[in-house]
């Protein structure tokens, strides 16, 4: 708990400065919005959780989510393939996407780095090719399935303001994450493979299989993101659909407390720092004076400083122990 | 020898979280001789050694350098004082080239540039005079560990050394890369180098020492010059005499107990030409002795299935089991308690309940599920059992001493109940009391049933705590002997001369 703390509070902040400076942040229309932006990010930030909780990193989400974006529409159009083919499809292809990159870290032994870097641009390059680098569209047709990218929840009793339909996705996959994480006996050795791969091996924990398992993990909700993302906005250019989806995938996590080096991590930390993601970039748009092109700079800065403070208050806690251990 | 001592050492002492590692030693060291350093594991070469290349201080002594009294604030203090330390494992830039790393720290410069034709011409003429025949462009990492050892000593005499101690050189060196390095160590010998040559292998003490010192527990017990040298004299003085031991053991002593775990034709990566056989029994607590790197490490690691590539037969009850990876091991019932517990026992940053029940929480598990409740009191269980201080289930491990860190590796494996237990040095590192405590806990084990393997460099420890020891050298298993058949002096006898060579020798001697 403490350690989403931290996070919380910049959250706080930001959402109270925002306020303060904008009026047009605290209404129905734009809460909306980030609630939605907030969900479809926050899915992919918790897919890379499970890989860096093993100290790996995945950067093919991006290519990931652009594959996944561009054959969904592709499929029921040019294809002509059912909602429920094409959507079984691509999480089939997302989970195989998965146990590759998995597989090529856990036994071939190559750095997650390298093996996710190549992903990520062989599966842009072949979303590109496949559609000879057309822009795919639902052409005003499948409103259902779109509907758990775009739809709305009413709420009873509330006016003016609906849920949008991703956020019952991220919180459907936040529960089962948590579940996973904390309860079950491959949640923990998944968090024990990431302290100490050695230390795994050594109390015959299957560090490969968990491995393997994570990268997969993260693959399928950057499929499913992928295909909940198109759905939102209805069309998806394959050169830039996806494009730094990973970075900022892996900015959430690391903001929402998840350590490169492994071991560590929450999921509430991780959907909390999503949402400062989009709060922020929000944020840079509404403010009049921020210029919309420092968008960069001011996440950059952000997650700089989130990173500085959470380093800090993690030494002081350890020093803390440390001294309290003496004195026993 | 009537010039003065290169390297005088009066009165060293050296301790070790109060205990002796090396107690009032007095060495002299003159220039053109080779003297070797001999003794047991923990007999305290090593710790002279650091001491006298600058890596540790002494407590209490003195040492002289051409009469001058030094003091070494590091090892680069005591290498531009002329003493080089050429260590047991090799300390080369495997990026590097031969000349660069002969060079290293101190490469010749034109105007802030590498000035590559120097820094190789320079290098040519130490490489020629280790009689290495070698380009100085020639990459270290395409070096056979021999080669590189040659080049470790070229770089030593390339700082001008005018001691070299050389830390069991020969360890990891084929039989025609050791008799290299012994004429080269003579040639420098002759060259006016003064050489400390630490070593438990007595052939080559007697090929090429001038003298040799014999250290056990800490103090410089003989020394022998060159005619006085016998394989003998150097044994007897490794060994000492004999103490009363206060053997406990398991109480096991059923010889026809049923055989728990055996072991057929197995053949370790490390030492592929050797295989090995044993067995042991239920209740059995059986110690694998033997000197560092005779292979002891490398069989326990073998049966638990974390060296992949493994030939022989592992059965347990009788069934074949192929323990290919540890999780099939752990799964058949092996535990194994590593040499490395801060590496390869514990996740350091995790609590002691995580850590205690990461290989329990499965056993106990509902469909995958962790059942808290179960974990909670289990590792509340262990740590009374096992007396854990203090008992503070969530308090980080990395927080505990290394004994009550050894008793959280130990919870671990005995909350499972193991039928076969391995353990690499279990006492390693870990005080008196908490020795003790985690004799009984083993001994508690096999009571149980468990088979028990163990590896122990120390010899008065594996007669403390084993029913049956198993004397392994360079990879083979040289001996093995009953519990009331064993003393300290043939454990290591066998450990360092094996069983066929006494018998040869002595034939020779007679």
């Amino acid at each position: 708990m403490k350690k989403i703390l931290g996070i919380a509070g910049i959250f706080l902040m930001i959402v109270i400065a925002t306020s303060i400076l904008s009026p047009n942040f605290l209404t129905a229309y734009n809460i909306e919005n980030l609630l939605r932006r907030t969900s479809l990010f926050g899915i992919l930030s918790i897919g890379v959780g499970f890989v860096i909780l093993t100290a790996g990193i995945d950067l093919s989400i991006g290519g990931v989510v652009c594959l996944s974006g561009i054959l969904t529409p592709y499929l029921l159009n040019q294809m002509g393939w059912s909602a429920t083919e094409t959507v079984v499809f691509i999480l089939l292809m997302s989970v195989a996407i998965g146990v590759m990159q998995g597989g090529l870290v856990a036994y071939a032994r190559i750095q997650s780095f390298l093996v996710t870097l190549c992903g990520l641009l062989i599966f842009r390059g072949l979303a590109r090719g496949v559609t000879m680098d057309q822009t795919q569209g639902f052409q005003g047709k499948f409103s259902e399935l779109r509907w758990i990218g775009n739809g709305r929840v009413s709420i009873p009793g509330v006016e003016g303001f609906a849920l949008p339909a991703p956020v019952l996705s991220l919180i459907v996959i936040a529960i089962l994450s948590i579940i996973f994480l904390n309860c079950t006996v491959w949640g923990r050795w998944m968090k024990a493979v990431g302290r100490s791969p050695s230390a795994a091996r050594y109390s015959g924990i299957p560090v490969a299989r968990l491995q393997i398992l994570a990268y997969t993990i993260c693959s399928l909700l950057a499929g499913f993101g992928g295909l909940l993302f198109v759905c939102d906005v209805g069309s998806a250019q394959p050169s830039d659909f996806g494009n730094f989806y990973e970075l900022y995938a892996i900015a959430a996590a690391v903001l929402g407390g998840y350590r490169l080096s492994g071991g560590e991590g929450s999921v509430v930390g991780v959907v909390i720092g999503a949402a400062v993601m989009q709060v922020l970039r929000n944020a840079i748009v509404l403010i009049s004076w921020l210029p919309d092109t420092a968008e960069f700079a001011v996440i950059g800065l952000v997650i700089l400083i989130g990173v500085l403070a959470d380093e800090f208050l993690r030494r002081y806690a350890a020093n803390r122990a440390r001294i309290q251990a003496k004195g026993t | 020898m009537d010039a003065a001592p290169i390297l005088r050492c009066r009165g060293l002492g050296k301790r070790f979280a109060g205990v002796h590692a090396l107690r009032s030693v007095d060495i002299d060291i003159y220039s053109g001789e080779v003297v070797a350093v001999v003794g047991a594991n923990g007999a305290g070469k090593s710790t002279l050694m650091k001491i006298l290349a600058g890596v540790l201080r002494p407590d209490s002594g003195e040492v002289f350098l051409s009469g001058q009294s030094v003091r070494f604030a590091g090892v680069r203090d005591a290498v531009r004082a002329g003493i080089a330390l050429v260590h047991q494992e090799l300390n080369l830039a495997d990026n590097l080239d031969i000349a660069g790393n002969i060079a290293l720290g101190r490469e010749p410069n034109r105007f802030g540039f590498l000035d590559r034709k120097a820094m190789h011409t320079q290098a040519r003429e130490w490489i020629e005079r280790v009689g290495l025949d070698l380009s100085p462009a020639s990459d270290v990492s395409t070096l056979s560990i021999g080669r590189r050892q040659m080049v470790e000593i070229a770089k030593a005499l390339s700082l001008r050394a005018k001691v070299l101690i050389l830390d069991e050189p020969t360890s990891s060196l084929s039989m025609g890369e050791t008799s290299r390095l012994l004429t080269l160590i003579r040639t420098l010998a002759t060259q006016g180098v003064a050489i400390v040559y630490i070593t438990h292998r007595l052939n080559e003490v007697l090929d090429c020492a001038d003298r040799a010192v014999v250290l056990r527990d800490g103090e410089r017990v003989a020394e022998f010059s060159r005619d006085q040298l016998t394989r003998e004299r150097l044994v007897g003085a490794m060994v000492g005499t004999i103490r009363e031991s206060q053997h406990v053991g398991s109480g096991s002593t059923n010889e026809k107990a049923q055989a728990r775990l055996v072991v057929r034709g197995l053949q370790t990566q490390a030492h592929p030409k050797s295989t090995i056989n044993l067995s042991v029994h239920k209740g059995e607590i059986v110690g694998l002795a033997g000197l560092v790197g005779a292979g002891r490490t490398e069989v326990l690691q073998s049966i638990f299935g974390v060296d992949r590539r493994i030939v022989g037969d592992v059965s347990l009850d009788g069934q074949i089991i192929a323990p290919s990876d540890p999780v099939v091991a752990s799964r058949c019932g092996i535990a194994m308690v590593p040499e490395d517990r801060q590496r390869d026992g514990l996740m350091l940053e995790d609590s002691v309940r995580i850590n205690a029940s990461v290989v329990k929480i499965a056993r106990d598990s509902i469909a995958g599920f962790i059942r808290r409740g179960a974990e909670r009191t289990g590792v509340a269980r262990m740590i009374d059992l096992i007396k854990i201080h203090p008992a503070l289930p969530e308090r980080q491990v990395a927080l505990f001493s290394g004994g009550n860190q050894q008793k959280v590796v130990l919870a671990k494996w005995f909350s499972t109940e193991p039928s076969v237990l391995l353990l690499d040095e279990p006492s390693r590192g870990v005080d008196v009391g908490a020795r003790a405590e985690i004799h009984a806990l083993i001994r508690k084990a096999a009571h149980r049933g468990a088979a028990v393997l163990c590896s122990i460099s120390d010899t008065e420890e594996l007669l403390l705590l084993c029913d049956r020891i198993v004397v392994m050298r360079e990879g083979r298993i040289e001996g093995e002997m009953n519990i009331a058949d064993a003393t300290e002096d043939a454990i290591t006898r066998l450990a360092v001369v094996g069983g066929e060579d006494v018998a040869s020798h002595s034939e020779a001697a007679a």
